[in-house]
């Protein structure tokens, strides 16, 4: 095996003890801005660019790629415990993760994070170091057409996200795409609900708007209802062994694989490709467990803080990150804001990711891929030990932990944009979300909206642009046929159920109307 | 609890100290030096990672190498095609210690935004360098050179998809030359805007369109490779290191460099105008910097008081022109 003897050279450069040092150093970095909500690893990255300069380049790539994998380690955290992702990749992390927190099982849903983003790293990486080319080809064949294919398939897919009312989920999708339209328009260059505002004009930033919705919404919440109710006080106590016991690994496992399947193609796509698999992820976990429960099987926890909820969307979030450095080496082809700005760094040392790279420059590639499997085996080691410790931070006394929320999301979105505006935005958001859980919108479909809308919307008019609005240019490829294929199957396959089920029903309960809004 | 914390606050602090090491020990610059020696601020109209951000990060490492300037920082102020950073540069009035990164880039950003600031409400500096467009296809497409492409345009300019970056920006720009110097109306042609040069070489990769335009370097692999061809390069004459006909050659009247520049904020004397156009030039000489304009295979057109400002005079009328012609306005 060719690549097995490449990649042990690779380890044979990447074990030294310098190399080592600085993989610490990068994921440790890594994981301390994926903390914190608004600084990302792209902008970790971006400062450590000039200091790199005076590094050889396998040091300065380890500790970059280090960087970039601690941060998919690290978002989950602030995601959890504070109901505020540290990247856009955990948003839906959050959503069953702060639920088990509450629940008392903050330091399970922190373990399932961090074993979850081992795995999908480890796998994704081990897939580039054998499968590259293949990988590739894959990107490859993707216009248009085909991410448009994709990003209908997953508006659907994750309508499983909605919630159980399909009028309150539409008025989220509706509101979130309302959001995700404000800015000048990329296609056509006219202004859409700017106000005249030139800060508007690239739109809101997907940080002010998670931040806002997610952590400000719940404080604000939170504190409206301070006086009349303790019902959350319940998280400040701890249930259990802080440990997964082996019934909780019997349940994750699975989920840690599937999330993985979900995250491994998503990689090498340009925009959404980190977050579109965490959600798919989410809404086939959401499935299968209320079909587990139909069938007689485990109660579904979906909504109370499931913890397959948590193990699919992180390790398919963290397994889009290696088939993203795939992405970018073998093609020059940045998915991410942190791969861009590594391209960069690329460029600095002379050097060209692409087809040719792994010919020209195979020791440093192999050292790399070496060194991301070194970086995901500590980034393990450094997380799964702390999960009881970080969950004790909520043995903070409510009213701090919610001002020390507020404290970190007003820096962390004045960090990613250093505007005052953005903070007005925020605020602005933040009441929005309030308001929203005040009438029970459900926040999910928001965020779903705001990453796939302008997505499906910009790839549709690209599509459409190059055919010159011949509409059949969307199903010129086999793989957006095959995609809409996919929908329409299951589609009828859900109508069938459907009507079967209220056949059953109106012949148990003769004239009864069972299940009219499911 | 307190155990955790520590750890963490001890890895970025570590971070925090490299950081600070590598600023502090180019600091040994001699005394009596004037404020933008101690101290520059570099601010980058742009996200991290495109090409304003790649000019200050370079240049910040040849400050710090040619210990010209004790302490650089660079700043990212994105948004609104750089009006919004061109803003925050007009607002630091008097801040002789400031210099703000720009290029062919704003001088469209500023129509298509219809940006109340112009680049004539900042101090010109110098224009640090020009980087060429090129006109690529796939390996196996029909079109052998320009005049292939042109008649393609003139007979139906909708049937020739064309991938570059941003609206506006300046594989936009070119594509409109191209077009008007064939005899297509610019608004005809069938351009479609992509996040960058690189997403819009998949898409030309898969077929998905039939012309890209980016910077060399967006490509450069892949035409090793052998996997695109370049028809053209945006360049007045041929450039070192590309090995293509440049558009002109092909009676293709479309010459345009995407340079780059740095601008200071008005309102400074002119002592701490030449201070700034001193401290430039000398960047400029350093061993740093020229390996900067060779690995990025960028021109070194450096110029600085009148004559920039010329240049600079003539590109805001010819871009503006263009951009207008564009229906962007």
């Amino acid at each position: 095996m060719d690549a097995l003897n490449h990649l042990l050279t690779g380890f044979s450069h990447a074990l030294t003890p310098e190399n080592l040092l600085w993989a610490l150093l990068g994921v440790l970095l890594g994981t301390a801005v994926g903390v914190l909500p608004g600084l990302g690893s792209s902008m970790a990255v971006a400062l450590l660019l000039p200091i790199t300069f005076q590094l050889d380049p396998t040091s300065a790539f380890i500790m970059l790629a280090a960087v970039y994998y601690g941060g998919l380690f690290g978002d989950s955290t602030a995601a959890i415990l504070m109901n505020t992702p540290g990247q856009s990749s955990a948003i839906a992390t959050t959503i069953e993760g702060y639920k088990m927190a509450r629940r008392g099982r903050a330091p399970q849903a922190l373990a399932t994070a961090a074993i979850g983003a081992f795995i999908g790293a480890i796998l994704s990486t081990s897939l580039v170091a054998f499968f590259s080319p293949a990988i590739i080809g894959l990107a490859l064949r993707f216009g248009p057409a085909e991410y448009f294919a994709l990003a209908v398939f997953a508006f659907i897919a994750t309508s499983a996200v909605v919630s159980q009312s399909m009028v309150r989920g539409l008025v989220a999708l509706g509101i979130g795409l309302s959001i995700s339209l404000v800015g000048i328009d990329s296609l056509s260059g006219a202004e859409r609900f700017t106000l005249g505002i030139p800060q508007l004009f690239e739109g809101f930033s997907i940080i002010t708007i998670t931040v806002a919705l997610l952590a400000i919404g719940e404080v604000l919440h939170v504190a409206a209802r301070a006086h009349t109710d303790d019902g959350h006080e319940s998280m400040l106590r701890r249930s259990g062994t802080p440990w997964l016991s082996l019934a909780d690994l019997r349940r994750t496992l699975p989920a840690w694989l599937r999330g993985t399947v979900f995250g491994v193609p998503f990689g090498v796509i340009p925009s959404g490709g980190s977050e579109i698999p965490t959600f798919l992820a989410f809404g086939t976990e959401k499935k299968l467990a209320e079909r587990r429960a139909r069938r007689g099987g485990r109660e579904n926890e979906f909504g109370k803080g499931a913890i397959e909820g948590v193990a699919a969307p992180e390790s398919a979030g963290s397994a889009t990150a290696g088939t993203a450095m795939g992405a970018l080496l073998g093609l020059g082809l940045p998915t991410s804001g942190t791969a861009a700005i590594m391209l960069a760094a690329f460029q600095q040392y002379g050097m060209q990711p692409g087809p040719l790279l792994f010919e020209r420059n195979g020791d440093l590639v192999w050292a790399l891929l070496a060194s991301l499997f070194i970086a995901s085996v500590m980034l393990l080691i450094l997380n799964l030990p702390f999960a009881p410790l970080w969950a004790r931070l909520l043995l903070i006394p409510k009213p701090y932990l919610y001002a020390g929320i507020t404290v970190f999301s007003v820096l962390g979105v004045y960090a990613a944009s250093s505007a005052m505006t953005d903070l007005w935005f925020m605020l602005l958001l933040g009441l929005v979300g309030f308001m929203m859980r005040r009438y029970d919108i459900p926040l999910a479909p928001v965020l779903i909206a705001v990453i796939l809308g302008p997505v499906a919307e910009s790839e549709l008019r690209r599509a459409l642009a190059v055919g010159q609005g011949d509409v059949t240019v969307l199903f010129g490829s086999a793989i957006s046929v095959g995609l809409y294929a996919v929908l329409l199957l299951g589609g009828v396959i859900v109508a069938v159920n459907r009507i079967r089920a209220r056949r059953r029903a109106t012949a148990t309960v003769p004239g009864s109307k069972a299940g009219a809004a499911s | 609890m307190s155990k955790h914390l520590i750890l963490r606050a001890v890895g970025a602090a570590a971070a925090a100290v490299i950081v600070g090491a590598a600023v502090v020990s180019a600091g040994s610059t001699g005394e009596n030096t004037s404020e933008a020696r101690a101290r520059l601020t570099m601010i980058v109209p742009a996200d991290p990672g495109g090409g304003w951000d790649l000019v200050a990060r370079e240049s910040q490492n040849a400050y710090r190498g040619g210990d010209i300037v004790a302490n650089t920082q660079v700043v990212n102020v994105p948004g609104a095609g750089g009006t919004i950073g061109l803003a925050q540069a007009i607002r630091l009035e008097g801040r002789a210690n400031t210099l703000m990164v720009t290029g062919t880039v704003m001088i469209g950003g500023i129509v298509v935004n219809q940006s109340s600031h112009t680049l004539n409400d900042v101090t010109p500096i110098a224009r640090l360098a020009d980087d060429y467009e090129v006109v690529v296809v796939p390996a196996d497409s029909p079109y052998e050179d320009m005049s292939d492409l042109a008649a393609a345009l003139r007979e139906d300019p909708g049937s020739v998809a064309i991938g570059g970056g941003s609206l506006g920006g300046t594989d936009h720009l070119l594509a409109a030359m191209i077009g008007r110097d064939v005899g297509t109306d610019p608004q005809e042609i069938n351009y479609i805007p992509f996040a960058g040069g690189s997403q819009a070489l998949t898409s030309l990769l898969s077929h998905s369109i039939d012309v890209g335009i980016s910077g060399y370097n967006e490509f450069s692999d892949q035409v090793s490779a052998g996997n695109v061809r370049i028809l053209g390069v945006s360049a007045n004459e041929r450039v070192e290191g590309i090995d293509a006909p440049t558009l002109a050659e092909q009676d293709i009247d479309a010459v345009l460099p995407n340079w780059r520049g740095v601008m200071a904020p008005p309102g400074i004397t002119d002592e701490e105008r030449a201070e700034l156009t001193a401290i430039v030039t000398e960047m400029r000489a350093t061993p740093e910097w020229q390996d900067t304009l060779e690995r990025n295979r960028w021109d070194d057109t450096f110029q600085t008081g009148p004559e920039f400002e010329e240049f600079l005079g003539s590109e805001i009328d010819r871009i503006t022109t263009v951009t207008e012609e564009l229906g962007l306005a």
